[in-house]
């Protein structure tokens, strides 16, 4: 009997896995062009408030965060449970620290880009105004005048 | 003599130390962009100046004010925030020319020509140290929201049916002209304790 096939001669070649490291590099440089490290580790507990007629922040680097809400459950002991204001990566102990703070932030920025600083505030739904009227009373002396009270897409209207 | 072959390099962990690198950076960075209101604060007050507001005439102005328990009120009437964007539309238009509604005055805008616009008005937002910042934003946003459909629905009639959004620079500076944004938050005041702000 005449042999048709060699022993293992038409097995499925395996498929190559060379392209495997371009595909995912591509991926990778895909995500570290188009987003942004994590500004901060939060300290408070935000929870945005919701509106609806809400413009895009373009520049992210032309913004500062200023997040105000009460402090995590685990720094509680330490900081209370009433509203705290966080800047960088501590708490703020009077809100004219805020002023110290801008100054700062527009120090390390190019003189070209200074003027167009934005101050984003991050604030809790649930805080009482007069904090946030503190800050913002602050900004005012301090010549930071771009703010953006950043919020939540809310989809039905009233 | 045999010649020795270059062995090629094994590639195969590559894959894992690109996705090791992928799932790093996935972890570390934040895609959501931010939203919100934009706003411009007012320069600081000198101490020595005196304040001019005196000047602005009671028909132009629209008082807001938001109390310690989130309740509004409107020129001295409460009212609920979901008719706040109605009543800030028409304060601002006065498209009766009402005379208890901001007085209009002839100016010249580009694209549109002369119109009588409510150059003068100002929409005054007062809340307590207790309000919360919810409805504050709430306020805030129906505010925005009543100029931004004045905005739209101007220049779907002027600009051939395109929305404000779609008009170009030189278009949206001409419907800001028409309907500038004139939102300003008094200086801060106490009125949870004390009883009766000075207006």
């Amino acid at each position: 009997m005449a042999k048709f096939r060699k022993e293992g001669g038409k097995r499925l070649p395996a498929i190559s896995t060379a392209s495997l490291p371009d595909i995912i590099f591509m991926l990778l440089f895909f995500f570290m062009t188009t987003t942004t490290m994590k500004e901060n580790t939060m300290l408070v507990d935000l929870d945005l408030p919701e509106a609806t007629e809400l413009t895009k922040l373009e520049q992210k680097s032309l913004a500062k965060y200023i997040y105000i809400g009460v402090p995590k459950r685990e720094l509680q002991k330490q900081n209370g449970t009433e509203a705290r204001i966080q800047l960088d990566d501590a708490f703020a102990r009077k809100p004219s620290e805020v002023g110290t703070f801008i100054a700062t932030k527009r120090g390390a920025m190019s003189e070209a880009d200074q003027s167009k600083m934005i101050v984003s505030l991050k604030v809790d739904k649930d805080t009482k105004m007069g904090v946030v009227t503190d800050v913002k009373q602050e900004l005012r002396k301090a010549y930071a005048r771009k703010i953006y009270y950043t919020s939540k897409e809310r989809t039905n209207k009233y | 003599m045999k010649k020795r072959e270059i062995q090629e390099i094994n590639a195969s962990s590559m894959a894992d130390i690109s996705f090791l690198l992928l799932i790093f950076f996935l972890v570390t960075t934040s895609m959501a962009t931010d939203k919100g209101l934009f706003r411009t604060l007012p320069p600081p007050v000198d101490k020595k100046e005196k304040p001019v507001d005196a000047e602005v005439n009671k028909r132009n102005i629209m008082m807001v004010l938001v109390n310690s328990n989130d309740k509004l009120m409107v020129n001295g009437e409460v009212m609920d925030v979901s008719k706040l964007k109605e009543k800030a539309k028409e304060f601002i238009d006065n498209p009766k020319n009402a005379s208890n509604l901001p007085e209009k005055e002839l100016i010249d805008v580009p694209f549109i020509g002369k119109s009588r616009v409510t150059t003068k008005h100002v929409i005054s937002l007062q809340n307590d140290r207790g309000t919360s910042y919810q409805a504050y934003i709430a306020v805030q946003n129906e505010l925005v929201a009543a100029y931004n459909e004045l905005r739209n629905e101007l220049s779907v009639s002027k600009f051939q049916g395109r929305k404000y959004a779609e008009l170009t620079e030189e278009e949206q500076d001409a419907v800001k002209l028409y309907y500038p944004l004139k939102i300003s938050e008094a200086e801060p005041k106490n009125y949870g304790q004390v009883a009766g702000g000075a207006q």
